[in-house]
């Protein structure tokens, strides 16, 4: 068919459709929910997905991450003598460290940290925040990203210098406009640190545009780093642990552990050699170990099943919507009989009408996909305004919804515009 | 009965006949019964004639019509378009035929209630690709010519029967078919506008049309050269008539089958 006559029977087709307003727009009303519903579909999924795969990345897929874990049956012990309160003691120790790094096979690197809620303040400002007490690999293992400063080395860390590195927002909160960097600011029982550095947040590719805008009004990192060593040379061990109402005094030598081994595919050997390592040593399971790779493969079958789910929520409203056209068209054809049977008469071929009534499906099926476009891209705006569900909208899903709709269209147009070609030409003549 | 003819005689005569039936039967079957709606009928019509067919009701003219406008497909027999043969031809090249060389006028009109009148003249040359600056000319030209140039927007419901009718020939005659067929063209009008509708056919076969036409009536049937009578299918009798109307009663070519 060439073009010229396409484009004359597009135009028919368009101005048949505009004599039945009222119709062509309920039906399009139908196409419109399906074509929406699928693009707000795709964009819950590819937003949750995106969530999980920056989780994950945040917490690095060549990693195991093990923490300490207090038991709700744990009893007190070690209880110090001479004092009322008595100290809770459990979770990793400086041993379970040195262990792991010789028993645990293609380790690149093991990264401890104590991590403590305590007050910080600079003069008269106070902030409740998280102390993370470390090691100098911290940031690169972690992903973190420097805004300012440096973070502390090797040499700070040998020295137990009292520095620290404090979170941007930390830095917004406390010091305002001011620049942070060589303040000292007191932690916990005024122990007196010197501000070296501020970092971001975890370092996403995505976010380019940070390095244009100042450093304060940026991240929204609330923690403060120091050298495990300075930490636990001022403060040891021993930390007050505050519940509501009631504090008590806990016991634990590291909090994290962050292993490191050379490649995905040694994560689960690495794994389970840790495991093993922790369960000869530990009595209670007194830790747990998080495997990044393996929430990434949880996260991937539920994902599937969330996909299968909405998939066919949307299928069976474009299959509605799909319907609702094919009724109306059988309709349409119906009415126009006597038009088709004329038009026969004066030399229309079967194919002739086919494309009339076919391009009539395809226009109210493609209005409704466009109109459908808007609305899909605005549904998963008010979800993620509504639910604070993460919703990405992709170009690929509006290529996808707009072909669904054309498709929707041939689909279920080609019964009606066949039925209307093979009438037998005196039949429909005759047909009042 | 059945009239001898000798093939090869006809076939060596200079000019084919515009068209030529051969012992064409139209049988139509249901599921319970079959209706024998022509039966062995043969026909010739020469290019310039004008041949009405007559017959009681359901005696098949409109079935001997359609059968000529390549509507309807021949049951058995052979039916000779312009010298071809077209009894075997497929869907496409039937169409392709009542496009270009067949114009169709109908007892009820026929117009497509949506288009107005110049869109409803132009439909015939939309399935034949001409250009539309082109179909546009030709049909405000004809429309011109059969006094509807007044009501070239207007819808075909708010024409009168009469001009319906003139707009129905108007879109007959837009692709310059071959022959015109006619169903009862007058049978839903007055008798003044039909004789006004009349008037034109007249005109149009003065011009050299080919016009097969279909009526009840004598008077109108007299305005012809031949006249074709059905009755249950058969063909019955099949005269020439010297034309009563006008003054275009020039001698007719052919048709002497008897
Ligand atoms: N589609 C069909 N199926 C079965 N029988 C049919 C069909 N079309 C026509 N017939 C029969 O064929 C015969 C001829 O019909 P046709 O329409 O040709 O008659 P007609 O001479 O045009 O009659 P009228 O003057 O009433 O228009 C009739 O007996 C009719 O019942
Ligand atoms: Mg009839």
């Amino acid at each position: 068919m060439n073009v010229v006559r396409f484009e004359r029977a597009v135009r028919m087709g368009a101005k048949n459709l505009w004599q039945y307003k009222m119709r062509a727009g309920l039906t399009i009303l139908g196409m419109v929910f399906g074509v929406s519903s699928v693009i707000a579909m795709l964009s819950v999924a590819e937003g949750a997905g995106r969530e999980v795969q920056e989780q994950i990345r945040r917490l690095g897929s060549n990693n195991i991450l093990i923490s300490s874990q207090k038991l709700p049956q744990e009893q007190f012990s070690g209880g110090q003598s001479g004092g009322t309160s008595q100290i809770a003691a459990y979770g990793l120790t400086y041993e379970d460290a040195n262990r792991l790094a010789v028993r645990v096979p293609y380790l690149v690197s093991s990264c401890p940290a104590k991590v403590i809620q305590q007050t910080v303040r600079f003069r008269d400002r106070q902030v409740e925040t998280t102390l993370v007490a470390t090691v100098p690999q911290y940031p690169e293992i972690t992903n973190h990203r420097m805004l300012a400063g440096r973070f502390f080395t090797k040499t700070d860390m040998d020295k137990a210098a009292p520095v620290c590195v404090i979170g941007a927002r930390l830095a917004r909160t406390l010091f305002a406009a001011h620049d942070p960097i060589d303040q000292t600011i007191k932690l916990g029982n005024d122990e007196v640190y010197r501000v070296i550095g501020v970092m971001g947040d975890v370092y996403t590719a995505k976010s380019p545009e940070l390095t244009n805008k100042p450093l304060w009004f940026v991240g929204e990192n609330q923690d403060v780093y120091l050298p495990l060593i300075s930490y636990f040379k001022r403060s040891g061990d021993l930390f007050m642990h505050r519940t509501e109402g009631s504090s008590t005094f806990e016991k634990v030598e590291l909090h994290q552990l962050i292993l490191t081994v050379d490649g995905e595919e040694h994560v689960m050997p690495a794994y389970a050699a840790a495991r093993d390592t922790l369960r000869t040593y530990h009595k209670r399971e007194d830790y747990q170990i998080v495997v990044p790779l393996e929430l990434l493969e949880q996260s991937k079958a539920t994902r599937r099943l969330f996909n299968i789910v909405l998939g066919a929520i949307a299928a069976i409203s474009l299959i509605v919507g799909g319907i609702g056209i094919m009724n109306i068209m059988l309709a349409t054809v119906s009415e126009r009989t006597r038009e088709i049977g004329i038009r026969r008469a004066l030399g229309a071929r079967q194919r002739d009408i086919v494309m009339q009534f076919l391009i009539e499906t395809v226009i109210l099926s493609i209005t409704g996909g466009l109109i459908g476009l808007f609305g899909g891209a605005l549904i998963p705006k008010i979800i993620t305004l509504l639910t604070n569900v993460k919703t990405v909208l992709t170009p690929l899903s509006f290529v996808v919804a707009f072909g669904v709709s054309v498709a929707v269209g041939l689909v279920f147009g080609i019964y009606p515009a066949r039925r209307a070609a093979l009438m037998d030409p005196i039949e429909a003549l005759r047909h009042e | 009965m059945r009239r001898e003819r000798d093939v090869e005689q006809e076939e060596a005569a200079l000019n084919d006949p515009i068209l030529e039936l051969r012992e064409v039967s139209k049988v139509y079957s249901n599921e319970q019964l079959q209706v024998a709606a022509l039966k062995s009928a043969d026909l010739r019509i020469e290019e310039g004639e004008y041949a009405v067919i007559m017959g009681p009701s359901g005696s098949g003219k409109s079935t001997l019509l359609n059968i000529l406008g390549c509507l309807d497909r021949i049951s058995s027999g052979r039916y000779f378009l312009g010298g071809e043969d077209v009894s075997g031809l497929d869907d496409d090249a039937l169409s392709a035929i009542r496009s270009r060389r067949i114009g169709f006028i109908f007892q009820s009109y026929n117009l497509i209630p949506q288009l107005n009148v110049l869109e409803n003249i132009e439909v015939p040359l939309f399935y034949q690709n001409v250009s539309e600056r082109q179909a546009r000319i030709r049909a405000t030209e004809i429309a011109d010519r059969l006094g509807l140039g007044a009501r070239l927007r207007h819808k075909p419901s708010e024409l009168s029967g009469g001009q319906q009718q003139r707009v129905a020939i108007a879109r007959s005659l837009v692709s310059s078919p071959l022959m015109i067929l006619a169903d009862e063209p007058t049978g839903n009008l007055d008798s003044a506008t039909g004789d006004e509708i009349l008037h034109v056919i007249d005109e149009l076969n003065a011009e050299g049309k080919t016009i097969v036409m279909v009526t009840h009536d004598d008077e109108i049937a007299h305005r012809a050269h031949r006249i074709v009578r059905l009755k249950d299918g058969e063909i019955v009798s099949n005269e020439l008539s010297e034309p009563s109307a006008g003054g275009r009663a020039k001698p007719v070519a052919g048709g002497t089958n008897r």
